[in-house]
């Protein structure tokens, strides 16, 4: 066994990038079916380093450089699925998921429906997503929406590293499908990580920040701005309370519920274009279940409904603090 | 004898190489591939091939000398630029400059290229202002130019998307019976895609006037040609039912001899012909790339050795088409493109925020309009320093 992770300490400060590189490494270690595949990920280490090393310690057999092919790192990850592995593939930007969202549609997410259960798809999708990091186009995109919008698969976004590396080990144990959104703009960002320690769900949103005026809620990178945000109300006497979804399909909105039925005001933070986001499923679902207690519409903010802007204008395009505090004043004062 | 080379590549043994230590080390190299086309040998002596005879003045030949140390130094100077904050990012075409104006300076009036994103070259030989090149990889726009009126597509990210328009490009020169080929620009990793063999599949099928020119630098960032195929990328075509040729991609003449004769033969109704431009990316990927994780120096060396530039050089010089006055002339002319581009990219304006609005579709929704008006509200409200 390869394991560097072994003589570590327990609690380590691990970037969002490391932690899911040791939550691999880690999944890798506890069983020998998972295969990684993708574009450059075996000895570049992926294109972000995410899966650095991992080809040196588990060999090309389980860490595979795929020909240039999304379709086929996808379509190919179904037939080892049904072959009784656990395929984990790296699509190298959001942009580029798109050749293989035929096979994703149409295959994965329905195998398991198909065959009235016989065939279980445990395939991870890992997906670098969002912008910010002054790409060119087609490295900035937040394709989440098509995914949750399709029956049979499952949607994750991790917003820090203790999530990425416990997440990341969870849609791989998971036997559906899923989706796993990383965002990439905030790989870096670094907090320390208990490895000892008992995960929380993988399916679950959780609260990041208490707060009694305004729900907002955010998953990937937005969960910082949103947090940003939070703290720059409460210096204006305005108390938010942050809710991490994690989960975006299934949806977990039992804390979401609870929190807008005490605030009445409820602000969805996303980087991806506002119509038929998941702002929309979400403010119909609170709306639904909190209509008696909202003072406010379920307020939304978003990217607007344009193409993903050159870089020059991605700070323009992208909700920032401002955007989410505007959205919470409009809230307040409706 | 052709096969010799050939056989040995597919032959398991070798192989296995692949996997070896060295990415890159299996691919077979130029002066023991006797299919590959070539006019002028790395050592700059000009040799004829019966298949591809080719008439080119002095004065063009001059010409290719100049475009090529002309794009090598605009090239050079991007990379600059990005590593001193001005540019997001820049894919280098250091090394390819004779694949890309041989095929450029190949295509005529009335033609079309669709390039990918590393075309530096093709789009000096159409025509494009390097400065609207820049303001792509500056983040400013998509790209400045008129695809259509430059006879240039834009340049396409997606790796092998530009093939399929190419070949309903092609498709609708042939419907309207024009006298135009096309020319679709991919690299060795390209050749994976389902998208890039659907297009071969097409172009096949209705014998459309396309040209699929394949840079074969022998990587897809750091993955080795060998991952993407087991046959050498030129003997593909035979499978789809066209021609394909390897042509050695570092010489100019022969670039241009065979493109020429595959353009040729597509505005003729013979349809499409795959070409192998057997080259090497002398650079990192992009800038964001660290090539030092995935292969030897020595390798760089060696290709080094095979400078599409220096070769022409040396003929010129050799030959007495070109004297020291002519080379200085031309590094002054890129030392002056050099200023222009650099002042031109630092001073390029930021494009106005509301500009991510206009042209998302033929007719305004009023839904965008709307979101495009309050969208200017807000941001008003940030000017003057109200806070
Ligand atoms: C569909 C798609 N998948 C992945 C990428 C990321 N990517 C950008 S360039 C590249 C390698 C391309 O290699 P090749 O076709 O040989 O062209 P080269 O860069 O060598 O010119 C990859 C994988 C992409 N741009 N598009
Ligand atoms: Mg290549």
């Amino acid at each position: 066994m390869s394991t560097e992770l072994l003589d570590l300490p327990a609690t380590r400060t691990l970037t969002i990038g490391k932690a899911l590189n040791d939550g691999l490494r880690r999944a890798m270690e506890d069983d020998p079916k998972v295969v990684l595949m993708g574009e450059d990920i075996g000895r570049l280490g992926g294109v972000f380093r995410i899966t650095d090393g991992l080809q040196k310690d588990f060999g090309e057999d389980r860490v595979v450089d795929t020909p240039l092919a999304e379709a086929g790192i996808v379509g190919t990850a179904v037939g080892l699925a049904m072959r009784g592995y656990r395929p984990v593939v790296e699509i190298q930007f959001d942009g580029f998921v798109f050749p293989a969202y035929n096979q994703i549609v149409t295959q994965v997410a329905k195998l398991h429906a198909r065959s009235r259960g016989a065939v279980p798809m445990p395939i991870v999708i890992r997906i670098p997503f969002g912008g910010g990091i002054g790409a060119v186009e087609h490295h900035s995109e937040s394709p989440e929406a098509y995914f949750a919008h399709t029956p049979g698969l499952k949607v994750v976004a991790v917003s820090n590293p203790v999530d990425a590396y416990w997440g990341i080990q969870q849609a791989i144990a998971c036997p559906d499908p899923v989706i796993f959104l990383e965002p990439k703009r905030r790989y870096w960002d670094k907090a320390p990580v208990d490895t000892s320690a008992t995960p929380e769900p993988l399916f679950g949103a959780r609260i990041v920040r208490g707060g009694d005026d305004v729900t907002v809620l955010a998953y990937g990178p937005m969960v910082k701005t949103a947090l940003q945000a939070a703290e720059v109300a409460a210096g204006e006497g305005r108390s938010l309370e942050v809710v991490d979804l994690r989960t975006l399909s299934p949806l977990d909105l039992d804390p979401v519920v609870d929190s807008v039925r005490r605030t009445g005001r409820c602000v969805v933070v996303h980087e991806a274009p506002v119509t038929l986001g998941l702002g929309a499923e979400i403010a119909a679902r609170v709306t639904e279940a909190c209509f008696h207690s909202l003072e406010a519409p379920v307020l939304r903010v978003g990217g607007y409904d344009v193409p993903y802007p050159p870089s020059k204008l991605e700070e323009a395009y992208l909700p920032d603090l401002d955007r989410v505090l505007d959205a919470v004043d409009r809230a307040m004062e409706f | 004898m052709t096969a010799v080379r050939n056989e040995t590549e597919i032959d398991i043994g070798e192989a296995g190489e692949f996997a070896g230590p060295v990415p890159g080390a299996g691919a077979p190299h130029l002066p023991q591939q006797p299919d590959l086309v070539q006019l002028l040998t790395p050592e700059g002596e000009r040799v004829e091939n019966a298949e591809y005879p080719l008439e080119v003045s002095d004065e063009e030949l001059r010409g290719f000398y100049r475009d090529m140390a002309l794009v090598r130094r605009w090239d050079a100077e991007a990379t600059a630029l990005q590593r001193q904050g001005e540019l997001g990012i820049w894919a280098s075409l250091l090394g390819q400059e004779a694949a890309q104006l041989g095929a450029g300076r190949a295509l005529e009036d009335g033609d079309m290229a669709f390039p990918t994103y590393r075309e530096h070259g093709v789009a000096w030989a159409r025509g494009v202002d390097p400065l609207h090149v820049m303001s792509l990889f500056r983040g400013v726009d998509n790209g400045g130019w008129n695809p259509v009126q430059r006879g240039f597509g834009l340049y396409t990210i997606v790796i092998g998307a530009q093939c399929l328009h190419a070949t309903g490009y092609a498709m609708g020169v042939q419907r309207d019976g024009a006298e135009s080929a096309v020319l679709a620009f991919l690299g060795d990793g390209a050749t994976s895609q389902g998208e890039v063999n659907e297009a071969m599949v097409f172009a096949a099928s209705f014998a459309a006037p396309v040209v699929f020119f394949c840079q074969n630098n022998q990587y897809a960032i750091s993955v080795p040609l060998e991952r993407q195929s087991k046959v050498p990328l030129y003997r593909r075509a035979a499978g789809f039912g066209f021609p394909g040729v390897r042509v050695d991609g570092n010489d100019v003449l022969a670039v241009l001899a065979v493109t020429r004769a595959a353009l040729r033969a597509a505005r003729e109704g013979q349809g499409p012909t795959f070409i192998e431009a057997f080259t090497y990316r002398m650079g990192a990927h992009t800038t964001s790339d660290d090539p030092t994780r995935y292969r030897l120096a020595g390798e760089v060396e060696e290709w080094k050795l095979r400078d599409p530039i220096a070769r022409l050089k040396a003929y010129l010089s050799r030959s007495g088409l070109a004297d020291a006055a002519f080379f200085e002339g031309v590094d002054a002319a890129a030392d002056e493109l050099a200023v222009r581009i650099r002042r031109g990219t630092v001073e390029m304006p930021d494009p106005p925020p509301t500009a991510m609005f206009d042209a998302v579709h033929a007719e305004q929704t009023p839904h965008l309009a709307a979101q495009r008006a309050q969208f200017e509200a807000y941001q008003a409200g940030f000017e003057g320093g109200a806070e």
